[in-house]
């Protein structure tokens, strides 16, 4: 197990590594260079600038002390705001990201499990039907558009109470937080339910639970014991991946409902051509997802035996 | 005993008697069979149903519709989706005393209760330039309060917008604020001159839409104000989806936005697809060291942050003044994409190579174009057209996704995702500029969706040997 681990963590930080040099060769085609934006300026402060910043240096020693700064865990300063560290815009809005992603993780998981079980069980009877037509639902439809039905629900609900119950934007207490995740978990969570149903149905027809059946077990000991838990494999499976999209598909929920996340800065430091915020958040974006599917993997070794055999 | 002689009649063929064997079925190609299956799956068909009607909306539709999708129009900005086609000719707005009582005496006290005004009743004829109220006077009330909701109220609090009070003798009121050819719910409260009793009378109307022949010449539905005369019917623009927020006709910028979205849905899956192909094929085929340095390549490149690299991507390529940013998409979304069709195609190619009709065609003396042509690409085809079919939906969500944040096509081109980004922002008012675009990308993934599942389901051999 330990050995598998630092394989996993060795590969994971060869993967940052390429992430960074990707992030870096992007954001050298980008058309322009950082100073653009600034006023017109004369070539002597132009040339002063560059130099300040290294960027009268060649692009290969750019490279490396970009990969050196990295490594000692220094993003640099914005500059469109220049009296803030990268770091410091990371550690201030980071969390609010990943409290948002969590949130609706655990939504998503504990949702899909629930309902994807829920099919198998009543599988083509009434609450299978409807359930089933609802994970289309959540399939087919942007994630704004629920986004922005979440809001309009919440708008009607505070109107209908004639006091703010429910705050329908902003950031703060646990309320602000329930259907930003809420809307960010319904994408995840219908896939999550797909997925679960399937291998529910799998498991249902398998020789040990009709063993564990004719032993005379009660159906919720089955139901626990047996079917949920091999059921539930595939589901940790993508976990992974679908923690990646969903904290990269908080931007759109972090943009409606106004919240201060790190999706937001991003789609800001794109807009403003913000380079080094940029570069910093992406990198520090993909480590930790490439941390996440390796926390993932490992979990489903502790899980799953077999995988730790292989 | 003699020997047996043959004779020439021994070596004549029999005749067949009767037929041994009765091939009750015709022989099916797998792609028929697929098809046969695909048919009995209602969703499945529906769903391609679908598909081609949106095809026909995108290339026939901006033929059959043509109005320019890029016309502004302010004098119509954000209209409802209606079915009015023509508007009646007004005289020019005229000043309206109103309607005062000749002999009045201020009631100077305040009741408990007054009963609701009756004679609510519009003074003359509706229209969008102005409507004219008047009521009957209620005996004790020294004023009264007219409001105007869109909806019918729920109680005494819900009555909308407060128009204006009149005082005294005073019992008419002339609304001219910002009407639309659509129905209104109007209240009448009387008041003690400044506090309001708790009853009110209801009015439910709807102007018809006004134009004066000043305001015809305007919007160049007539050259010359006296060619029309008074209580006229003139045609009118048609918006039968309505208006966007600079007036522009919703069905012909849903038609040009599905070009867009389509396009992208559409054309970027076959690129990533067919480049998962190639370099899948290449990877499987070729098996050993090649294979592991290629997809450890490919291993890096699913390991992007998709979202964050697909706009990274997007300005990376640039767009130039004047281009709407079509290209950069596709391609950064062909650059993300393609590993998640390359592994596919590569764990098929893998497992097909070692199947024992290869080897029987080896045998053979088949050559290795011939194997891949005719025996290695036909059979992950299944596969590939299912992923294909999944990608479609995925693609058409990523660009709504970056339009809606602002990242995705530049802004006088529509796309669906952009006009869902325009029509969020006056979802409360307006929701018409919302609901169609997000219905268009939700329709068309759903059916996509629909669609690859029973594709999966009809292209599964597992599931043929079941039926």
């Amino acid at each position: 197990m330990l050995a598998y681990t630092l394989k996993r963590l060795f590969a994971g930080v060869i993967t940052v590594w390429f992430i960074a040099t990707a992030t870096f060769i992007a954001m050298h085609q980008v058309p322009g260079d950082p100073l653009m934006n600034d006023k017109a300026v004369s070539a002597e402060i132009r040339a002063n600038l560059e130099a300040k910043y290294g960027l009268d240096k060649p692009v290969t020693e750019q490279y490396f002390i970009f990969l050196g700064n990295m490594l000692s865990g220094d993003f640099g300063i914005s500059f469109t705001q220049q009296n803030r560290r990268v770091n410091d815009i990371i550690r201030d809005h980071f969390p609010i990201s990943a409290i948002l992603g969590l949130l609706a993780i655990f939504f998503a998981a504990t949702g899909g499990v629930l309902w994807g079980a829920l099919t198998a069980i009543y599988r083509n009877r009434l609450p299978d039907i409807v359930i089933m037509f609802l994970v289309i639902l959540g399939i087919s439809v942007p994630s704004f558009v629920f986004a922005a039905l979440g809001q309009l629900f919440l708008v009607n609900l505070n109107s209908l109470f004639g006091q703010s119950i429910i705050p329908v934007a902003g950031w703060g207490t646990i309320w602000h937080m329930l259907m930003p995740s809420m809307v960010l978990g319904l994408g995840t969570m219908a896939l999550l339910t797909r997925l679960m149903r399937s291998s529910m149905l799998e498991v249902v027809n398998e020789d040990y639970i009709k063993t564990a059946r004719a032993k005379g077990l009660s159906p919720t000991r089955i139901f626990f014991r047996h079917q949920l838990r091999n059921a539930i494999l595939p589901v940790i499976t993508v976990l992974g991946p679908q923690i990646a999209a969903i904290t990269t598909g908080g931007f759109v929920v972090e943009l409606v409902f106004a919240i201060p996340g790190l999706g937001r800065y991003f789609v800001q430091a794109v807009q403003q051509l913000d380079y080094t915020v940029i570069m910093g958040t992406t990198v520090f974006y993909g480590a930790f997802l490439v941390l996440m599917v390796i926390i993932v993997d490992i979990l489903y070794g502790f899980i799953d035996p077999r995988v730790r055999l292989s | 005993m003699s020997l047996f002689e043959p004779t020439a009649a021994h070596f004549e063929p029999l005749a067949r008697q009767e037929k041994t064997e009765q091939i009750t079925r015709p022989s099916l190609s797998y792609w028929q069979d697929a098809w046969v299956r695909l048919k009995k799956n209602t969703r499945a068909i529906i769903s391609l149903g679908i598909i081609v009607l949106l095809g026909l909306f995108t290339l026939i539709g901006p033929l059959l519709w043509s109005v320019n999708p890029a016309l502004q129009n302010l004098n119509q900005v954000s209209q409802a989706p209606s079915w009015a086609k023509s508007a009646v000719v007004i005289a020019p707005y005229q000043r309206w005393n109103g309607i005062r009582l000749d002999n009045y005496t201020n009631p100077d006290q305040t009741f408990t209760s007054l009963p609701a005004p009756t004679g609510f009743s519009t003074a003359d004829t509706p229209t969008t330039q102005r409507v004219r109220l008047a009521w009957d006077q209620v005996p004790g009330a020294d004023g009264y309060n007219v409001y105007r909701n869109n909806r019918a109220p729920r109680d005494f609090n819900d009555l909308g917008l407060p128009l204006g009070s009149t005082y005294g003798d005073e019992l008419s009121y002339e609304d001219r604020l910002s009407l639309e050819p659509r129905e209104y719910y109007y209240s009448l409260v009387p008041t003690d001159g400044y506090d309001e009793y708790e009853v009110y009378s209801q009015l439910i109307l709807t102007p018809a839409l006004g134009l004066t022949p000043d305001e015809a010449v305007e919007r160049e539905l007539i050259t010359d104000p006296h060619e029309v005369n008074i209580g006229d019917y003139l045609t009118i623009e048609f918006h039968p989806l309505g208006t966007d927020y600079l007036g522009r006709d919703m069905l012909a910028r849903l038609m040009e936005g599905a070009r867009v979205s389509l396009f992208i849905g559409i054309v970027a899956p076959f690129l990533f697809v067919l480049v998962g192909i190639i370099y899948g094929g290449f990877a499987g085929y070729f098996g050993g060291r090649v294979d592991g340095l290629l997809m450890r390549f490919a291993e890096f490149v699913v390991a992007l942050p998709f979202l964050l690299f697909m706009i990274l991507f997007k300005i990376a390529f640039g767009i130039g003044p004047g281009e709407s940013g079509i290209m950069p998409m596709l391609l950064a979304l062909v650059l993300l994409s393609w590993p998640s069709t390359a592994r596919l195609v590569r764990g098929q190619v893998l497992q097909i190579r070692e199947e024992g009709y290869i080897e029987a065609a080896r045998l053979l003396g088949a050559k290795d174009h011939y194997l891949v042509l005719r025996h290695i690409i036909p059979n992950t085809m299944g596969v590939i057209l299912v992923t294909l079919t999944f990608a479609v939906p995925a693609a058409i969500f990523t660009e709504a996704f970056l339009s809606f944040i602002g990242m995705g096509v530049a802004p006088p081109t529509p796309s669906w995702g952009s006009m869902c980004n325009e029509g969020v922002k006056t979802m409360l008012s307006h929701p018409h500029e919302l609901i169609f675009p997000a219905l268009l990308i939700s329709i068309t993934v759903l059916a996509f969706n629909l669609l690859g599942d029973g594709l999966t389901e009809a292209l599964d051999s597992k599931m043929r040997s079941r039926d």
